[in-house]
């Protein structure tokens, strides 16, 4: 039956650019990246316990990437693939230093690199444009048809990370990722190797995300380092999958779209306080929803027992 | 004609040498400032266990109770921290006896999201009550200058850093023979103990995050005179106080005036070295490093005393 479910989500979403018009196709786009970010920040938050901040620093990578390499005339889909190779080797390094930090530590070094990358492109001129951004090559499309093929991209990168997120839960390594999560010092004495655990962990956490960052730069076609460095990248992931439920595949992907659909309710009616109500959100869910909506004992609502 | 060189040559070390003093000079009145606007964060941190993302906004609400006070009463900014004060005292107090002594004892990941949560709000409501344009308080009669042998430096920042520094030892001085500095410094070294003691701990979580936002407000009023003023600003001035708190070792006055002071001539020499569009990559690495290889910063790891 949960097999079905899912087939019959993937076929609604295959068919929905030929129902939906071009609003709800960047909706679905838009839904599809939140997807891959809250899966990805899951690998490392959700089921090693480190508050990682460092998502919106691998998609400003992965974008800048991309988009410098698609202004040096490298098509498109390989683009892309550098972008996420890129964070991914980024990541790597990054993480053999910082994740051997813990706690409140790990929280500010990780946060401070987005600022660190955004000041280095800002005052990389020559390569980066600095702050009046970079254009990217227009595809000689129409706009229906890139919508089109834009979201099934999309799709083709949340697919990918669904799975090899569903493959890592099951495998040794999402096992002594949760072992790390509850006693990292336990962990180490039955013979899981934490440093490595966790810089896979974070590699992981970074290579779809750049994937993303740099599908994100060829999608908008106009860069800045100020757009692909927001703080916010790396916030609203967290809040996707504190609200959808941590440690698990479904949770972050329900958390991405119910949190797209508050958002896009909050952008339409609150336009000048959309980020107020963002955060009175991300307050109220800490306060009453701690453990998401994966959580919730629906079944005692219509008086179903839950088994 | 070899003398003629050899004093020219001279009078151009001199010369670089005066750059370097008055760089330094430039840092250290900085830092003065710097120190304070780490000094309610680090405490917070150190007490509480708690990464108060809000401590910028806080800074920034300072600046515009600075900034309305010069503008409609023409109380100067240096005079007018009372009322800082007074506002981020009950904005503070508030803010943790409501919301954040609920979730004190949760993981690093809740506290901090429910800060970030809470600055969005605050920092919003801020662009929509002021705008988002820059302001600045531009003196009338400003003190002037003091010129000491080429090296230059206006006397209300001379002022200001004094009074930076001052308000950070009048913390150091609260914490170390008022009865409630006794009672935050009791919770800090041990919770339970406290509790087994008749401190209310609850009641000392609240003080303590008011004294932060009391420093942060008063860190602000102080920077209206330099800075200018917008809400914007508000991650600056939170980047600047991890950085001092990692620098200075975390939890101690005297750790943030080392902090304060250090970061504050590294930007002025790195400024001048890598140009002033580089300070803050630099200082933000800086940060990294220490966080690598010294986690207990500058002066090691001690609490309040």
């Amino acid at each position: 039956m949960k097999r079905g479910f899912w087939i019959l989500a993937a076929i609604i979403v295959l068919l929905l650019p030929w129902v939906g018009n071009n609003y709800f196709i960047r909706l679905a786009t838009i839904m599809m990246l939140y997807c891959v970010l809250a899966l990805s920040w899951n690998f490392i938050g959700g089921l090693t316990g480190y508050p990682s901040f460092a998502t919106a620093a691998f998609f400003g990578l992965g974008a800048y990437a991309g988009a410098i390499s698609q202004g040096q005339g490298v098509p498109m889909y390989l683009a892309w693939v550098i972008g996420a190779a890129l964070a991914a080797i980024f990541a790597t390094g990054l993480g053999l230093a910082i994740l051997r930090l813990r706690g409140h530590y790990f929280a500010i070094a990780s946060l401070v690199v987005a600022d660190v990358l955004r000041e280095i492109v800002n005052s990389t001129t020559n390569l980066t444009g600095g702050g009046m951004g970079l254009n990217l090559p227009v595809l000689k499309l129409g706009v229906d048809a890139q919508a089109k093929l834009f979201y099934y991209c999309m799709f083709g990168i949340a697919l990918l990370t669904i799975f090899t997120a569903a493959y890592v839960m099951r495998r040794p390594l999402g096992f002594g990722l949760g072992c790390i999560k509850q006693n990292e010092d336990a962990a180490n004495i039955i013979g899981i190797n934490a440093t490595i655990f966790k810089t896979i962990a974070f590699s992981l956490s970074a290579v779809f995300v750049g994937g993303a960052g740099a599908f994100y730069a060829s999608w908008v076609n106009y860069i800045e380092p100020g757009d692909v460095f927001d703080i916010l990248f790396a916030i609203k992931p967290i809040v996707m999958v504190l609200l959808g439920g941590a440690g698990t595949v479904s949770g972050p992907i329900i958390g991405a779209i119910v949190f797209l659909i508050l958002e896009e309710l909050v952008w339409r009616n609150f336009l000048t306080f959309h980020a107020g109500v963002l955060g009175l959100i991300v307050v109220f869910l800490i306060f009453y929803l701690p453990d998401g909506i994966l959580d919730l004992n629906y079944r005692r609502w219509f008086g179903w027992r839950k088994n | 004609m070899l003398a003629a060189v050899l004093s020219r040559r001279r009078s151009l070390s001199e010369h670089i040498s005066m750059l370097y003093l008055q760089v330094l000079l430039n840092g250290l009145v900085l830092g003065g400032l710097y120190a304070c606007i780490a000094a309610g964060f680090s405490l917070v941190w150190g007490v509480l266990n708690v990464i108060n993302i809000l401590h910028g906004t806080f800074i920034v609400i300072g600046s515009y109770a600075a900034y309305f006070a010069y503008v409609y009463f023409d109380i100067h900014p240096l005079v007018s921290i009372p009322i800082a004060a007074v506002i981020l005292f009950f904005i503070g107090y508030a803010l943790q006896s409501g919301v954040i002594n609920k979730v004190v004892a949760a993981p690093v990941l809740t506290t901090l999201t429910l800060t970030f949560g809470l600055d969005l709000f605050l920092n919003n409501l801020l662009i929509v009550a002021f705008k988002a344009d820059y302001r600045k308080v531009t003196l009338e009669n400003p003190l002037g200058v003091l010129s000491l042998s080429g090296i230059t430096v206006p006397i209300d920042r001379l002022a200001a850093m004094a009074l930076a520094l001052l308000l950070t030892g009048l913390l150091f001085w609260v914490l170390d023979a008022s009865r409630v500095g006794r009672a935050i410094v009791a919770v800090r070294m041990d919770r339970e103990a406290a509790a087994l003691m008749g401190v209310k701990v609850k009641k000392i979580y609240a003080l303590t995050f008011a004294i932060g936002a009391v420093m942060a407000g008063a860190a602000g009023s102080l920077m209206s005179l330099i800075y200018p003023i917008s809400p914007l600003n508000s991650g600056i001035f939170l980047g600047k106080a991890f950085i001092i708190c990692v620098l200075g070792g975390l939890g101690s006055v005297p750790g943030v005036m080392v902090g304060g002071l250090a970061l504050g001539v590294v930007e002025s020499f790195g400024a001048l070295a890598f140009g002033p569009e580089h300070a803050v990559t630099l200082s933000f690495i800086i940060l990294i490093l220490f966080l690598l290889f010294r986690p207990t910063g500058i002066m090691g790891k001690r609490g309040f005393q």
